[in-house]
């Protein structure tokens, strides 16, 4: 909060450094510093980890520069998770400070910091934990489902992985140097206009968003054309795996919507950069633009991350039901109709700006419609179910955790689309405790079932269950009595990104609020026991079938973890569950014959753009003006140089394949 | 004053306590337990939308439980069947029973909606009693400021900070503004929430019936003092209302435009604060963001630009339309003086009654309330 001394922020030192000086360390948050050192010191550790065990030529070569999807996709995961647990520290923070501040007590947070951190709590878990991991699976799997060797674009798939990080790394950098966001996490103007934001916060805002929506946007394209272009002979759009229709869907959505979320903060940016005035109170502008413009696209990013979810639930019904699953093609036009429909709502984030009545109930209607198709898809994986035989395995474990918890969630979801209602619920805690309860009930328990469910094919070996139970327990009970106390609260009439409260009775509900996100905590450390302790007992967890749920889709039809090539013969499709299918009809897996195959060739292109992105952003961000125009000429500068990289592809000779392959046979014979 | 929410819990829980079963924390429900009418019209369709929805809902879940421990591996089920995966007539059930739930919960929210309006004078006390035609809707007008309420009463002369005053069973209309960022107007126990904004100016009609005191504040995030931008709503009888109205008036301080000038800088936990006059039409410049000497009203520039704009010479004389950055909010880096942030300082514009009567006929320069600011 302390000006400029003059001094440093005159001359050679401004054109140099441009607003950054030593004021913008926040040396004076002394949780910041302490979060620093730790960070700090884990970093250096793990540097020096990987420099005492010579794995940085194994990072560079296998991993950072990868083409192949199966890598990036768990690259994608490992980004996801580490920011969630930025996010969870967040979300514990600011239940910690809402259960203290009462009485005339002002918790332990400042209104600067408490306001970074519900705008960064936002930002964090929707852009850089949720968007990751659902990207992560939709990057692993869907190759697999559909038969296919890689996605359409592999150096554009490292790419958009590597923009993404970028984001993630300009978000984090924010907690160190000068400030995040104070607005909110959908930055509505004109507060986080120059005018009333005046800092860095919002440019780190706008700029981590920027770099990484041009991965997701890029990611997206990918993914529709592999979907569209590169699926096995035999598999018609009717014959895809749900998983697959429902990423579809979600990737066609991110196609349409995050070029209006690119548009919206560039916006943002001409008014705070160059004094356009499109969103401020100045020469004309209106600040309600941007909430319409930045819904258009915010509605169906909601559903951009449910849809693949969707998708999970639907495999693992039918896979641990030992069953079909029911309703098929009503289960892919209830996905299609979803997406469409979630263009045509986004007016109920703000009924309470003013529309007319019949404005506000047409897009109230629009609401509840989808309710319709979501209605049907559970009602198919409750057909799904009926005369199965279920196996509660972990991931159908959480199936059913999500089925009861999403009802509630959607029920919520349909009151507050009644305008009239939600005059009384908008921005209240009851709002919070419905997104919750469909993000946490519905994203993450997806992503919980998918990682249970897909684990054993990306790395050979199953996850264990006596940690994953307690994790499953922690999480599902911590979530209820997390976030019923805040529905609670919302008909107390509490609003939203309080920070002290004046009414005393009000405080037992924060306080069984904090004990649920204890709960979460002790569920999420619990998970991370159960990696350990699943990758200590390896040997002991090993599948060697490839296949270890009696699975029905393609991805189970190779080895586990796939080979580079994911097949050595491409498979032909007669059926929609097509191993399944294979399965019942007794294929065997062809020994001779084998080819050589054509594959991408790595390439560093990706991250060094997006270490240029990095060093662009922070020149925009600190007014480092020489900075932001030499990174952003050398970006283009490699680009263009990329574009004369001809060793792009490579040939894995017949000999490797048949090695491969028959190390495959072996350890099936002794299996079998 | 004070409320008695044990009598109004007691009815509450009569009514709806075998439908909720809420716990008997329930008299703090504010939001299930109002005092005014419109408020109680939503409360009742978010019980009437809940119960539609628990139609659907509740034999789902039950099923979902029944499916789920009926159909475990363990159990054999003797029905098992892995190729079922069609009922054309199941498909017609799953599609059609929520679909015949939200035709009903459309029509609901149809002719809610509409009813239920902001903008809409109300046409009932409540359940039993309409609004007498003749009757006068009292005029309050709300600004939301960084980060305090003002509410002028336009007909009453008077003004307040952080205190909003009423009659019972009297119709008010809110007309809602703010100064710079956006807010929300939110009486939980009065009515539903509406946003206020910047340049735009928003209604809310509503009527309180039982006498008490309630909390007010916004709802939507602006910044620091947020959390302390709250205030207390009193609903009086009328002639404990005329006796409130008294007690304003005889504050003695007078809410002219420096005042505002000075008002609207940010500050937090304001006390509430009476003023016995208002300068007329100070509502329309906050809301044209022109109370600021200098700065021209938006209602002038929209007219001036319906009828085509105004000539070349107007893009060079910007700084009358330059309502952002007037008010120094702070920040990590404060702007530096003289530039951003700076207060307009009211050049040449002294408090209305110290000013000669020659001045106050005059507007200050660029000044284009065509209505003039003075005349008490």
């Amino acid at each position: 909060m302390s000006p400029h001394p003059a001094s440093e922020n005159s001359g050679i030192w401004k054109l140099i450094f441009g607003r950054l000086d030593w004021s913008s360390l926040p040396l004076h948050e002394p949780i910041v510093v302490g979060t620093f050192l730790m960070v700090a010191l884990g970093g250096a550790v793990v540097l020096g980890l990987v420099t005492k065990y010579r794995l940085w030529g194994t990072l560079w070569h296998d991993w950072f520069t990868t083409v192949d999807h199966k890598r990036i996709g768990i690259m994608y995961m490992i980004l996801g998770l580490i920011m969630f647990l930025r996010g969870f520290a967040d979300a514990i923070m600011m239940r910690l400070q809402q259960a203290m501040a009462f009485n005339g007590s002002e918790g332990y947070l400042n209104a600067h910091h408490y306001d970074q951190i519900f705008t960064a709590h936002g930002v964090i878990m929707i852009f850089f934990v949720a968007m990751p991991m659902i990207t992560g699976i939709m990057n692993y799997i869907v190759p697999l489902q559909i038969g296919a060797r890689d996605v359409s674009f592999p150096f554009l798939n490292n790419f958009s992985f590597w923009m993404t990080t970028a984001g993630a790394v300009i978000v984090m950098m924010s907690l160190f140097v000068g400030e995040f966001a104070r607005t909110g996490w959908l930055a509505y103007p004109p507060l986080s206009g120059i005018a009333y934001s005046p800092g860095v916060g919002v440019d780190y805002y706008i700029w981590g968003l920027q770099i990484a929506g041009i991965g997701t946007l890029l990611s997206g394209v990918n993914l529709v054309a592999t979907i569209v272009k590169m699926r096995a002979p035999g598999m018609t759009m009717m014959k895809l795996p749900i998983f697959t229709w429902t990423s579809l869907c979600a990737n066609v959505l991110i196609v349409a919507a995050f070029p209006v979320l690119t548009a919206v903060l560039a916006l943002l940016s001409l008014d705070r950069y160059v004094g356009t005035a499109f969103f401020t109170n100045d020469m004309g502008g209106n600040p309600m633009m941007y909430v319409n413009l930045i819904w258009i696209w915010g509605h169906p990013e909601v559903y951009i991350l449910i849809l693949p979810l969707f998708g999970v639930f639907s495999e693992v019904t039918s896979t641990f039901s030992s069953k079909r699953l029911f309703g098929y093609s009503s289960m892919v036009y209830a996905t299609i109709v979803i997406a469409l429909l979630s263009y045509l709502v986004w007016l109920h984030h703000f009924f309470t700006m003013g529309s007319g009545a019949s404005v506000n109930s047409f897009f109230g209607i629009t609401t509840m419609v989808i309710s319709i198709p979501t209605g049907a898809k559970l009602f198919n994986w409750l057909f799904t179910m009926y005369r199965g035989r279920i196996r509660y395995e972990l991931p159908m474990m959480w199936t059913v955790a999500f089925m009861l918890t999403f009802t509630v969630g959607g029920m919520t979801g349909v009151l507050l689309a009644v305008p009239p209602a939600d005059f009384v619920l908008h921005n209240s805690l009851f709002l919070i405790a419905h997104f919750h309860n469909v993000i946490i009930g519905g994203v993450l328990f997806g992503l919980f079932a998918a990682i249970n469910y897909w684990w054993p094919k990306a790395f050979g070996f199953r996850l264990e269950t006596t940690w994953g139970k307690r994790s499953f327990w922690l999480w599902v009970v911590g979530f209820w009595v997390a976030f019923m106390p805040l529905y609670v609260l919302g008909l107390m009439g509490v609003t939203r990104r309080m920070r002290v409260f004046d009414d005393p009775s009000l405080q037992i509900w924060f306080q069984i609020a904090a004990l649920g996100a204890v709960m979460i905590a002790a569920g999420i450390a619990c998970m991370f026991i159960q990696f350990a302790v699943s990758i200590k007992n390896r040997a002991a967890l090993r599948d060697t079938t490839g296949d270890p749920w009696d699975g029905r889709t393609l991805e189970w039809a190779t080895s586990s973890p796939p080979p580079d090539y994911n097949f050595a013969f491409t498979p032909v499709i007669h059926d929609g569950d097509a191993w399944a299918d294979m399965k019942k009809r007794g294929y065997q897996r062809p020994l001779i014959g084998y080819a050589a195959i054509h594959m991408p060739s790595n390439t560093g292109t990706g991250v060094i753009i997006a270490g240029l992105s990095v060093a662009f952003s922070v020149g925009m961000i600190w007014y480092m003006w020489w900075l932001a125009g030499l990174s952003f000429l050398a970006i283009l500068a490699v680009a263009i140089g990329h574009t004369f990289n001809y060793k792009r592809d490579f040939t894995i000779p017949k000999d490797v394949v048949e090695r491969i392959e028959g190390e495959r046979s072996t350890l099936l014979a002794a299996k079998g | 004053m004070i409320a008695r929410p044990s009598a109004k819990c007691r009815a509450f829980l009569r009514r709806f306590a075998p439908l909720l079963l809420l716990p008997l924390g329930a008299c703090n429900w504010v939001v299930m337990a109002p005092s005014g009418d419109v408020a109680v019209q939503q409360r009742d369709l978010i019980l009437i939308a809940t119960v539609l929805m628990l139609l659907i809902v509740l034999p789902v879940m039950a099923t979902i439980a029944w499916f789920a421990w009926k159909y475990r591996a363990k159990a054999q089920a003797a029905d098992y069947d892995p190729d079922w995966d069609h009922s054309t007539s199941l498909e017609l059930l799953i599609w059609s029973a929520p679909l015949l739930i939200i035709i009903a919960l459309g029509a609901v929210t149809w002719t809610s909606t509409h009813l239920l309006d902001p903008y809409r004078p109300i046409e009932r006390l409540d359940a039993q009693r309409k609004v007498d035609p003749a009757a006068k809707r009292l005029q309050v007008e709300v600004v939301a400021l960084d980060w305090k309420w003002l509410f002028i009463y336009p007909e009453l002369g008077i003004a307040t900070v952080n205190e909003l005053a009423a009659p019972v069973d009297q119709p008010i209309e809110f007309k809602i503004t703010s100064a710079s960022i956006m807010n929300s107007f939110f009486v939980p126990a009065l009515a539903g929430q509406i946003y206020a904004m910047p340049g735009m100016q928003t209604s809310l009609h509503a009527v309180v019936n039982k006498p008490g005191s309630f909390d007010g504040f916004s709802a939507n995030y602006s910044g620091a003092g947020f959390s302390n931008m709250r205030f207390k709503f009193h609903a009086m009888d009328q002639s404990g209302f005329a006796q409130w109205v008294a007690r304003v008036k005889a504050s003695g301080k007078a809410l002219d435009r420096a005042t505002y000038v000075k008002l609207e800088q940010p500050s937090e936990k304001v006390k509430p604060t009476y003023f016995a006059s208002v300068e007329p039409r100070l509502f329309h410049a906050a809301l044209n963001m022109c109370v600021q000497p200098g700065k021209r009203c938006m209602d002038a520039i929209m007219m001036t630009d319906m009828h085509g704009g105004a000539g070349k010479e107007s893009a060079r004389d910007t700084a009358g339309l330059r309502h952002d950055g007037t008010i120094d909010v702070g920040g990590y880096h404060p702007v530096e003086p003289g530039k951003k942030g700076e207060i307009a300082q009211p050049a040449g514009m002294t408090p209305a009654a110290e000013r000669t009567p020659a001045e106050r006929g005059k507007q200050a320069p660029g000044q284009q309330d065509h209505e003039g600011h003075d005349g008490h």
